[in-house]
């Protein structure tokens, strides 16, 4: 196994270039797992955890370096909220945004955060950056589309972000758990409202037209809840396998979403 | 080859393919404090502090250690003389068959050095990476409450 560890950005992306097919390591906490019970034995290993500038987090742009650790204490409430049922304090040390990106598992705890305020997705090579939309770049269950030879930098979010936000979970007890569902809920003063939820389908997804139909509501009643509640579990398209059924989870995310709705709405 | 300093002495070493930490530490240090249980980062019990942030060793990929600053179990006592978690541990019955002990020792060492008076929720979030089946967490509990009134 090659090891090649970078100090800055720039010998990252060096590497990246050099070594294209190189496996990108950075808090570990997936990559060992594969290593450790499953055998995995990459011939290259790029460990981008030392690249300071991959750490930075400025303002709206949140380097791929960053720990849970540091979102669970960061500025944006559903994000720490996330972040902070991520495993135990030992993996949010080590745990990343970029390894969440990276892993794009249905299940990364702060996929649906991205997916709810549309963040860009930041790679950089050789050739130069390139932004990519959430859902661009999450294309299918541990499937993204990271070139060879590219590094994930960041999550670029926008600049207004509603106060009102909210995540939740399930999941089968209160810590070192993967969900069952998540959701991620965000309202804006005029109500615009925006949701994306988790581990209900491939990758996260946004109920459209439970959006649509809550946005439009200024105070929503008893039965425009109920609605939206209904919407919401229409429009998600989960499995059943060893952690969930289709049914539950389909249950779940409705029952999710608008427990967070009803939170923002105090 | 590798260098790394561990409990405040150089070690080197030429780790294998895909080698986690915990397994250098063990098989090619002889440092075999952390203890090996479930190599996914659930049980805490391979518990160290890594350039000062505490991470499961299983989880750490021996070859991206060179130049980094380990502490595990071992450094923790001084010589033959106990370190105030440990003690406190034994006083209070928060050790039974051990296994966990270290992780354990680990992470309460952490805390106490980063949160001299953590509150109870401190302290149980702290410690919620670390798995015990014998104990059952109240002797865990008094122990580090203990050390808290002491402080």
């Amino acid at each position: 196994m090659r090891m090649i560890i970078p100090r800055s950005l720039d010998e990252a992306v060096e590497a990246a270039a050099a070594h294209p097919e190189a496996t990108i390591l950075a808090g570990g906490t997936d990559l060992m797992v594969s290593a450790n019970l499953h055998g995995l034995r990459p011939e290259a290993v790029i460990g981008v955890r030392r690249v300071p500038e991959l750490a930075e987090w400025e303002g709206r742009f949140i380097g791929a370096g960053v720990t849970y650790a540091r979102m669970e204490r960061g500025p944006i409430a559903a994000l720490a909220q996330a972040a902070r049922t991520v495993g135990s304090p030992q993996i949010r040390n080590a745990g990343t945004l970029g390894g969440n990106l990276g892993t794009a598992s249905p299940a990364g705890d702060a996929l649906p955060i991205l997916a709810a305020l549309d963040a860009d997705i930041v790679l950089r090579a050789a050739g130069g950056e390139r932004s990519v939309r959430w859902d661009d770049f999450i294309v299918g269950p541990k499937k993204n589309s990271r070139e060879p030879g590219e590094l994930i930098i960041g999550a670029r979010l926008p600049d207004d972000i509603p106060d009102r936000q909210a995540f939740a979970k399930i999941g089968f007890r209160n810590a070192m758990v993967i969900a069952v569902a998540s959701c991620c809920l965000f309202r804006a003063e005029d109500g615009a409202t925006t949701v994306a939820l988790g581990s209900v389908g491939p990758t996260p997804m946004r109920p459209r037209a439970a959006e649509a139909m809550i946005s439009a509501e200024r105070s929503p009643t008893p039965a425009a809840l109920a609605e939206f509640q209904r919407l919401v579990s229409e429009e998600v398209s989960p499995i059943t396998d060893h952690r969930s059924t289709e049914a539950y989870r389909r249950t779940a995310a409705g029952v999710l979403a608008r427990r967070l709705l009803e939170r923002v709405l105090g | 080859m590798i260098h790394l300093t561990v409990n405040g002495d150089p070690h080197s070493a030429e780790p294998g393919p895909a080698e986690s930490l915990l397994s250098m530490l063990r098989n090619r240090l002889g440092l075999a404090g952390s203890k090996d249980a479930c190599e996914q980062g659930e049980c805490g019990s391979c518990s160290v502090i890594l350039d000062g942030e505490l991470v499961c060793s299983c989880l750490v990929l021996a070859a991206d250690t060179d130049g980094s600053e380990i502490r595990t179990v071992e450094g923790i006592a001084d010589g033959d003389d106990l370190s105030r978690v440990q003690e406190a541990l034994l006083a209070e019955g928060g050790v039974q068959c051990g296994f966990c002990t270290p992780g354990f020792v680990v992470a309460a060492t952490h805390l106490l050095d980063t949160n001299p008076d953590p509150s109870d929720d401190d302290v149980r979030e702290a410690l919620a990476g670390n798995i015990c089946r014998c104990t059952g967490y109240g002797g865990i509990m008094r122990a580090l409450t203990a050390l808290r009134e002491d402080s």
